[in-house]
């Protein structure tokens, strides 16, 4: 798996968790180490495997662990270059959220070797869409739940995220944009460098 | 062109290139895209002359409308007159019938600069134009750019930590037998003159067996000090074995200063070495051959001779230094086969002091 992705999980449990927490959480993975390299390639079960340790230790279910993730992912100063990356998807929330079809290929012009599960939205009405997340390791769509939540947030909008059951080997995401300019969002300036 | 339809096309070019002028016949603007009109919000462009505002960088000699004519379709390079001077890409089209030209611009390479300098945003850029995604691209490789110039810097600082680490003693601090092998080589291959002192610690044995293996570390820390302190910084010193050392004199090949600095490492290590409530009592034995003895030098040859100068230090009753000359070879040789009883044979010692270890 993706240095990236370890590196993300390691970088979220240390800023939410604490230091002492994610050092137990590695302790149990029995890796044999307790720092990513964001850049460096990993087994395919090692985030399973980190995963597990923490929802172990800290008594939280993955999928919760998961959300927050993505939730970090874009509301966290320390991840603020991602947020802005998800913010050239588009001028407002609903371009974001069509944007998301083109996130894996964004995702590989950047890193190549970076995969992430497709993604396909569809808009069954003005205001309501599903997306459809499928790729050879689940858990993403809850992350994508985080995401999403944090990036209407983001963007100033009501939004209601659902993850519905699996159809057809797609973990699904039901949302409902309530109200579009609900409050100020954050801006973007297309200027500014994340540091 | 009627007014209606001058506004007509106005208004598509608007969407489709934002950044684009309409000059008359006579060279004067006559409609700004929004985008353009961002950069310059106090400058009304609409009746200056398209020469007054912008600089044209190639081609250069063009400064009246015919000329800019003539460079229809071909790329101009050009910028603000005034700051930010912010450089432009350009194409320009004539109208039909000589009246006047449509000109789109561009920032090509110095886009991040100028959104940043004009505080621009998603929807100042055309829905077709790429700079967004350019925009994202330059941002998007460069953190990934930064996480991988982090990773070379831990990778680098860890080689430099395994290759110091490749070469040196961990106990001591002092070299290695891999570090000695290669300053060898290369003082060999330079055709330098040196010395080279092999040094075996006498009694290090009892202290690692009666006072054990801390005190036994503690003092081959010690005598690694002291060699150290004993020689220049230029020389080489190195721990090749359990209680064997070896020191390279890089230049020095003075057999009075050789045996100056041999006998007071001697006498520096025969100082007794209070470790907790014991006390440590050692010595040590060197023998010394010169590069200079040797027509074609060897590695292998000068490590043999001084360690026969060794011997024959230990033989005569340790705690002496003594250089190597060729009697030494028939004569170290028999005292190997048959020692007397009465002397020591270093190899079954130096092989039990290793074991120890």
């Amino acid at each position: 798996m993706h240095g990236l992705i370890n590196r993300t999980i390691q970088c979220f449990a240390q800023d939410t968790y604490g230091e002492a927490a994610w050092l137990n959480a590695m302790e149990v993975t029995g890796l044999g180490f307790a720092e990513f390299e964001a850049m460096l390639s990993y087994d395919e079960e090692t985030p399973q495997l980190v995963l597990s340790a923490l929802s172990g230790l800290l008594d939280v279910p993955q999928d919760t662990i998961l959300e927050d993730i993505g939730t970090y992912l874009v509301s966290h100063e320390n991840s603020e270059a991602v947020r802005r990356l998800l913010r050239f998807g588009g001028v407002n929330f609903l371009e974001f959220l069509h944007s998301l079809d083109d996130l894996p290929d964004r995702t590989r012009l950047a890193v190549a070797d970076l995969k992430l599960p497709k993604l396909e939205l569809r808009e069954h009405a003005i205001d309501r869409f599903s997306l459809s997340v499928t790729g050879a390791v689940s858990g993403f769509a809850a992350v994508l739940v985080g995401v999403l939540r944090a990036m209407a947030d983001d963007y100033g909008v009501l939004v209601f995220l659902e993850r519905l059951p699996n159809r057809g080997g797609a973990e699904i995401i039901e949302i409902q944009v309530i109200e579009t300019a609900f409050a100020a969002g954050r801006g973007f300036d297309l200027g500014a460098r994340a540091g | 062109m009627t007014v209606t339809q001058q506004e007509d096309m106005a208004k598509v070019l608007d969407a489709f290139c934002p950044m684009h002028l309409q000059l008359d016949a006579t060279g004067h603007i006559c409609h700004v895209g929004p985008t353009l009109q961002k950069l310059r919000p106090e400058t009304p462009f609409v009746g200056l002359r398209f020469m007054e505002v912008f600089e044209l960088r190639r081609p250069r000699s063009v400064s009246s409308m015919d000329e800019l004519l003539k460079s229809a379709f071909v790329k101009l390079h050009m910028r603000f007159r005034d700051g930010p001077q912010t450089a432009l890409n350009g194409v320009l089209a004539p109208l039909p019938e000589g009246q006047g030209a449509v000109v789109n611009l561009s920032f090509g390479i110095s886009l991040v600069d100028a959104v940043r300098d004009y505080a621009l945003t998603g929807t100042d850029f055309a829905a077709t134009d790429l700079a967004i995604e350019m925009l994202y691209l330059v941002e998007a490789k460069s953190a990934a750019m930064e996480a991988s110039r982090k990773l070379n810097m831990r990778l680098q600082g860890a080689m430099i930590a395994a290759e110091e680490q490749a070469y040196t003693d961990t106990l001591t601090g002092l070299k290695n037998r891999r570090a000695l092998d290669h300053v060898l080589q290369r003082l060999i291959t330079t055709n330098s003159d040196f010395a080279l002192m092999n040094i075996d610690l006498d009694y290090f044995k009892a202290v690692n067996d009666t006072l054990g293996h801390a005190a036994g570390d503690y003092v081959l820390q010690k005598v690694a000090r002291i060699m150290v302190e004993e020689t220049r910084s230029e020389d080489t010193v190195a721990r090749v074995g359990g209680d064997e050392f070896v020191i390279i004199f890089d230049g020095l090949t003075d057999r009075k200063k050789l045996a100056a600095v041999a006998q007071r490492i001697i006498a520096k290590l025969e100082q007794p070495m209070p470790f907790g409530e014991q006390i440590c009592n050692i010595s040590a034995s060197c023998g010394t051959a010169l590069s200079e003895s040797y027509e074609t030098l060897d590695a292998a040859q000068i490590q043999a001779d001084a360690d026969l100068a060794l011997y024959a230090s230990k033989n005569a009753g340790r705690a002496r230094h003594s250089f190597f000359t060729p009697k030494m070879r028939p004569a170290s040789k028999s005292s190997f086969t048959s020692p007397p009883p009465q002397m020591i044979n270093p190899a079954a010692d130096r092989l039990v002091e290793r074991r120890s270890r």
